[in-house]
């Protein structure tokens, strides 16, 4: 989201000074572009984080929440002042932030885990979900958008238009509901939930050091079976996942491919005689991934809060399932930590795009 | 709304009009929720005994019956007046907070300005669904009531949208603020109050209008997404789709397709109605997306004789 604001000038600058790409001075205001990036990224944890928690401490504090009802008055104050929450909200605070520099998020108050390895845990898990989702998007957005440009006011672009609005007023979960109907029960095509067979999940649990991205580990296994296995269940949550962001980028690619089709230089190249396939995918497709690139990284928030719909329509264990095992237990200090080590995430995967961004388009030179 | 459906022609006009008629069938579920439904949204049990659970479509309940035992139409239709609900009172209060920040930021500018600009946008970046879950969690402490689950859903989704409209407006406020009419004010001596309602109001919000329109079908998701997640309104208080989805989850499994499909359509519905409402008063603000009415030229015969 910083990237146009704050990549715009440098190209313009860049152009001005004439630089010739790869010179020392070209390289150091590059380097200094990527650390001023880079330290956006703490102010902009510390407001979320910041107000994540005092909205969560507004009404109370977290025992008093999972507890309250359920406990004699007495023993709850006593619980209360064991972990410190009748301090003043502003030492609380502080211990927070302290916290928080080395990584440390507390204990969930219901299994008495520690935040930060529940996240470990359960967000490879999420971070596979994510990774197919923006594989199947891409793979949708990419070409469909290219061929409704390119037959532009014809039935096969209407068609698709009119499926990428219907696909963005589904909402994910009803959609995952319909894939699993129809793919899993009707048509009994794939698994129903979960991300491995029984007998994949025991395969798997033998691995020494498991990386917990269940595609890693089946092929360090070794054996077909469990791969394939691993992928069938992943199909569906993907699609659903994916579906949405490719729609999205159905309509992006759709509308700067059309921009691009009608310029000069493609109609030099029909001219020259190149075939409409490569016209399309090379000459007039190229420039339009960058405001793809820009709009993937808005959009890996939204794909983060997709995934944890996503994961529960799945049963597939990730972030987003726990979360929700969290809220129903009303363990908020297992909540306020997932949330605040999202939007970490969050910041990081932003800053990522918003420098492959740099990296992809030509025109921006150092 | 009405000038804009004469503008229009062709395809445009008929998008425009597809997703009026939508939007006027939901809201007119509101409305009538009861006299259209046949069965409270809360109701068990009628003269003839209980409506059992899970029960298939039937005469006696069209689209069948949910796991908790109500009748599915009856949930459906209730659901839309909950829905505008959430959404005329969330909507509204993000647009009055954030207009009013937007305004006195831009216009202020300073240090002000300039905390409140970061703010926002780290606010921004966050899931909005995992902001609605924090807001909710605070604003129902945990306890989802009659009202408590209305007002809850509201003010989370407001608090997902005041950063949009604080953003829009601001950016116009600062363009206009040292626009020759807004400083012919400034130097009569007109306060800055007056300004700012009387000048600046009216030309910062043009935009908004649309915004507004997308802001409602995302708010839609936003609802039935803390219901699916377990954040809903308790079924005996109010109906609400993403609950009923939430709980049509395990009868997928069980092959039983009635107590999702309905819910989850009545939501594309209203979603597809705001959306295309909503797209074709962006083409028709913009002259340049807007499709001329064809002037119908008589045609004269132009022979031309070799």
């Amino acid at each position: 989201m910083t990237a146009p604001t704050v990549a715009t000038p440098v190209v313009g600058e860049a152009r001005q000074a004439a630089d010739v790409p790869g010179t020392s001075a070209a390289r150091r205001r590059l380097l200094t572009y990527l650390l001023w990036r880079f330290l956006l990224i703490v102010p902009m944890v510390l407001i979320l984080v910041t107000v994540v928690f005092f909205l969560m401490r507004l009404t109370g504090d977290p025992i008093t929440a999972a507890l309250g009802g359920q406990l004699p008055p007495d023993e709850l104050a006593a619980r209360v002042h064991a972990a410190g929450f009748d301090r003043p909200l502003l030492e609380q605070y502080l211990e927070f932030l302290r916290h928080l520099a080395v990584l440390d998020l507390g204990t969930t108050l219901t299994d008495h885990q520690a935040v930060t390895h529940v996240f470990t845990t359960y967000g490879t898990a999420t971070l596979e979900l994510v990774s197919y989702a923006l594989v199947v998007a891409l793979a949708v957005g990419l070409p469909l958008g290219a061929l409704a440009a390119h037959r532009r006011d014809t039935p096969t672009d209407a068609g698709l238009r009119v499926a990428a609005v219907l696909g963005y007023a589904t909402p994910l979960f009803f959609f995952g509901l319909l894939l699993k109907l129809v793919f899993s029960l009707w048509l009994g095509w794939f698994p129903v939930a979960g991300r491995a067979s029984l007998q994949s999940q025991t395969a798997l649990d033998t691995l020494v050091a498991p990386s917990g991205i269940f595609l890693v580990d089946a092929l360090r296994l070794g054996d077909p079976a469990v791969v394939l296995d691993v992928l069938h269940h992943a199909v569906l949550p993907a699609v659903a996942l994916g579906l949405l962001t490719g729609g999205i980028f159905l309509r992006l690619v759709r509308t700067h491919v059309a921009g691009t089709l009608a310029t000069d230089y493609v109609e030099a190249g029909r001219s020259r005689g190149i075939g409409e396939l490569s016209l399309v995918s090379r000459h007039a497709a190229k420039p339009a991934l960058v405001p793809v690139m820009t709009v993937m990284g808005m959009q890996i928030a939204g794909l983060l809060g997709g995934a944890v719909l996503t994961e529960t329509t799945f049963e597939w264990k990730g972030l987003g399932y726990v979360l929700t095992q969290y809220i129903q237990a009303r363990d908020y200090v297992a909540v306020q930590g997932i949330v605040v080590l999202l939007a970490v995430v969050v910041a990081l995967m932003s800053f990522l795009v918003d420098v492959l961004a740099l990296v992809v388009d030509p025109r921006v030179r150092y | 709304m009405l000038a804009h459906l004469r503008r229009s022609t062709g395809l445009q006009r008929g998008i425009l009009v597809t997703g009026l008629v939508l939007t006027t069938v939901v809201l007119l579920a509101a409305l009538l929720a009861p006299v259209l439904a046949p069965y409270g949204f809360a109701q068990l049990a009628d003269d003839a005994g209980r409506f059992g659970s899970q029960q298939p479509p039937s005469a006696h309940h069209l689209l069948g019956t949910t796991v908790g035992g109500y009748d599915v139409l009856s949930r459906v239709i209730w659901g839309a007046r909950t829905a505008v609900l959430v959404i005329v009172a969330g909507v509204s209060g993000s647009l009055v907070l954030g207009v009013t920040l937007g305004l006195v930021s831009g216009y202020v500018g300073g240090p002000l300005d300039r905390v409140l600009v970061v703010v926002f946008d780290a606010m921004f970046a966050l899931p909005g669904l995992l902001l609605a879950v924090v807001v909710a969690i605070v604003v129902s402490g945990g306890q989802a009531s009659l009202v408590g689950g209305v007002v809850s859903a509201a003010v989370a989704i407001g608090f997902v949208f005041v950063p949009q409209y604080f953003r829009v407006t601001r950016a116009e406020t600062v363009r206009l603020r040292d626009a020759p009419f807004v400083e012919s004010a400034r130097v009569v001596g007109v306060p800055g109050t007056r300004i700012l309602a009387g000048h600046v109001l009216r030309n910062a919000t043009r935009s908004l209008p649309l915004i507004i329109t997308l802001n409602a079908s995302e708010s839609i998701f936003t609802l039935a997404g803390l219901g699916f997640l377990g954040f809903g309104i308790e079924p005996s208080s109010a109906a609400e789709w993403g609950y009923d989805l939430n709980k049509a989850l395990s009868d997928t499994a069980a092959g039983i397709w009635w107590t999702g499909l309905f819910p989850g359509l009545a939501i594309v519905v209203t979603v597809l109605g705001l959306t295309l409402v909503g797209e074709s008063l962006n083409d028709l603000a913009d002259p340049r997306l807007r499709r001329r009415r064809a002037v119908r030229v008589p045609t004269v015969a132009t022979e031309v004789t070799p």
